[in-house]
């Protein structure tokens, strides 16, 4: 009973919490500071010179070599020694400044990834929680289910199997071109300006809907294997034999094997994070979907080196923070990490 | 488990007999099928935008090269790629949570240190940057760096494998005995961690393949020859849904799925052979 607890112990809870959060911040923030060097080594290291080779391409124009040399020269800071170059490279991120962006000349990178963020953002984590929570719902209901489970099987293989952007295309081909039924190309109407008016939320709803059911498809069949194998586990388990032999319900049992089971697949959201970003990146290409992953591929397609690091950037942190909120949840939802700190177990 | 034993649930496994059946269909067809052709892959062979017909199997593109050949190479190069970069990255990750597991210690603390940073990167978003600043690529290069970035959640595995089997009575007993240490290693440890590094590799071999598909789609891919993410990606690029060409989509997607499906299957098979409990009873 709570009130028969020592007067410390919720102190000693937040504490921990404290301690648990600082922990898990330095370890983002060391593999920030880790991509972010990576980011900023690639072009000055990497065997062939990519630069010099950039520039060989205008070997048949001497002079839109050299003013390119003198731009890149200048613009990575090349004829500076190599720690004042790193130091630099800092700075200028910190001031937000991630260079200029070729493809979209002049603008700010950062002005062109913030403009496109939005879109990856609400095509992104909406298909993961619709794909978690269904994706479990269906493979928790199939476990131990002869007949069922044979037919869905192979159903949640081949969806986790198919490359994210493939299953878009088929969907963009099925209901875009034979059936006609959604448009397979933007974010919203050529015609329209975005704003919060219902005519616009409802057009760029209309286009959300495909990307965004191909992303839930295929993210789903790895949950519902995941979940499926973790139910067969756990009624396996002593509680359920227990509980089976003391004449519960079946539904009972299944409902505890759940709870036990979802614990292990919120760690394996944090792993598929990557996955899944590198799948809305893909989709989005697919459906000319103005993202973060659109522009990407714009920037690989033009030389836009700055681009490209900038989206970089940009992946990095996006999934640090949501594995920072995978750490949250799963403070939230396991209670015997909190209880184990604070000695309750 | 002994060799018998192994080979009897083996082959009585349905699932392991489907999938290496399939695989090695389509081995022989990506080994085979160049010389079933008479086009080269890049060759613009005849009219564009033909549907499958007689002469072109599976129809050709908005170039008019054959899709049917661009297939078969581009099948033969996803499959170099998951062997490659898959065995790599599971040679790598061997290694390092073997290490790290079997040794301990500070060099443990620095291992994992570096394998949990890796493993928070996305690989794709990795892969990118380094791909993007090479100016030739090859099949063997996108593997080399698919390898050289999948390894971290195989050594995490690995590791916690090791630190299992370390502390079983049997190396216990080895060690007592005084047996050297690359002794118990290769003839205690090896041994009963093989069946989990083929599990492992057959995962990794899978996910070489995706990671590939995924760089060449985004633009990435080897800069001669030709991939099935590259047909898919320019496919895209040539709005081949948009003008109807369902041919030229449908196929590439629909091999890199089925290899992908067949290897997951064969892993739960697998999985089965080894881990008695969960046969089908």
């Amino acid at each position: 009973m709570n009130f028969s607890r020592p007067k410390g112990r919720d102190c000693s809870e937040v504490i921990f919490l404290r301690k648990y959060l600082l922990k898990k911040i330095l370890i983002y923030v060391l593999t920030f500071f880790f991509a972010a060097t990576i980011n900023w080594a690639i072009p000055r290291f990497m065997p062939g010179n990519p630069i010099h080779f950039l520039i060989a391409r205008f070997a048949t124009l001497p002079e839109s070599a050299k003013v390119l040399q003198s731009y890149f020269t200048q613009a990575f800071g090349l004829d500076r020694p190599l720690m004042e170059q790193y130091v630099n490279f800092w700075r200028a991120f910190f001031k937000g400044d991630l260079g200029i962006s070729i493809y979209l000349y002049p603008q700010p990178v950062l002005k062109v990834i913030l403009r496109s963020l939005p879109y990856t953002v609400l095509l992104l984590l909406p298909a993961i929680i619709v794909s978690f929570v269904i994706g479990n719902r269906f493979g928790a209901f199939v476990a131990r289910k002869k007949y069922l489970d044979n037919i869905a099987l192979p159903i949640f293989y081949t969806l986790t199997a198919a490359p994210y952007f493939w299953f878009g295309i088929l969907l963009a081909w099925l209901f875009g071109v034979v059936l006609k039924v959604f448009p397979i190309a933007g974010a919203y109407s050529f015609a329209m300006t975005p704003s919060f008016s219902w005519r616009f939320v409802s057009n760029y709803l209309y286009h959300w809907i495909l990307p965004f059911s191909s992303l839930v498809l295929v993210m789903l069949g790895g949950w519902a294997i995941g979940m499926r194998n973790m139910i067969i586990y756990e009624l396996e388990a002593n509680y359920s034999r227990y509980m089976e032999a003391l004449g519960s319900s079946q539904s009972l049992i299944r409902r505890y094997a759940y709870r036990n089971a979802i614990l292990p697949q919120v760690t394996g959201l944090a792993i598929q994070l990557g996955t899944a970003v590198a799948g809305t990146l893909t989709t989005e290409i697919v459906f000319s979907y103005p993202g973060i992953g659109y522009i990407l591929m714009q920037g690989i397609l033009n030389q836009d080196y700055f681009l490209i690091q900038g989206c970089f950037l940009f992946i990095i942190v996006g999934v640090l923070i949501a594995n920072f909120i995978v750490d949250i949840l799963y403070l939230i939802i396991d209670p015997r990490i909190r209880k184990s700190y604070t000695g309750e177990i | 488990m002994n060799l018998k034993e192994f080979v009897y649930f083996f082959l009585r496994n349905k699932k392991i007999i489907t999938a290496l059946c399939i695989l090695g269909l389509l081995a022989l067809v990506s080994i085979f099928g160049p010389f079933l052709t008479s086009y080269d892959p890049l060759e613009f062979a005849s009219a564009p935008y033909q549907p499958p017909n007689r002469q072109h199997w599976l129809g050709t593109n908005t170039f008019g090269q054959d899709l049917f050949t661009q297939t078969v190479y581009g099948l033969r190069s996803s499959l170099l790629v998951g062997l490659f970069g898959g065995g790599l990255a599971t040679i790598i990750g061997l290694i390092i949570g073997f290490l790290a597991g079997y040794r301990g210690g500070w060099f443990d603390e620095i291992l994992m240190m570096l394998t949990n940073i890796l493993m928070v990167i996305p690989t794709l978003a990795l892969l990118i940057i380094i791909a993007a600043y090479l100016p030739y690529r090859g099949v063997l290069i996108q593997s080399v760096i698919i390898g050289l970035t999948a390894w971290p959640w195989t050594a995490r595995a690995v590791r916690a494998q090791t630190l299992s089997l370390k502390t079983r009575e049997f190396v216990d007993l080895a060690r007592i005995t005084a047996t050297r240490s690359s002794k118990i290693i290769f003839q205690e440890i090896m041994p009963n961690m093989m069946s989990y590094v083929f599990m492992v590799f057959i995962l990794q071999f899978g996910g070489a393949i995706l990671a590939a598909t995924g760089l060449d789609f985004i633009g990435l891919g080897p800069t001669r020859g030709i991939s099935l993410g590259i047909m898919l990606q320019q496919a895209t690029l040539w709005n081949a849904i948009q003008l109807g060409m369902w041919w030229w989509v449908v196929t590439p997607g629909a091999l890199i799925t089925l290899v992908v499906a067949t290897l997951y299957i064969m892993n739960t098979g697998l999985d089965e052979v080894f881990n008695p409990r969960l046969r089908e009873m």
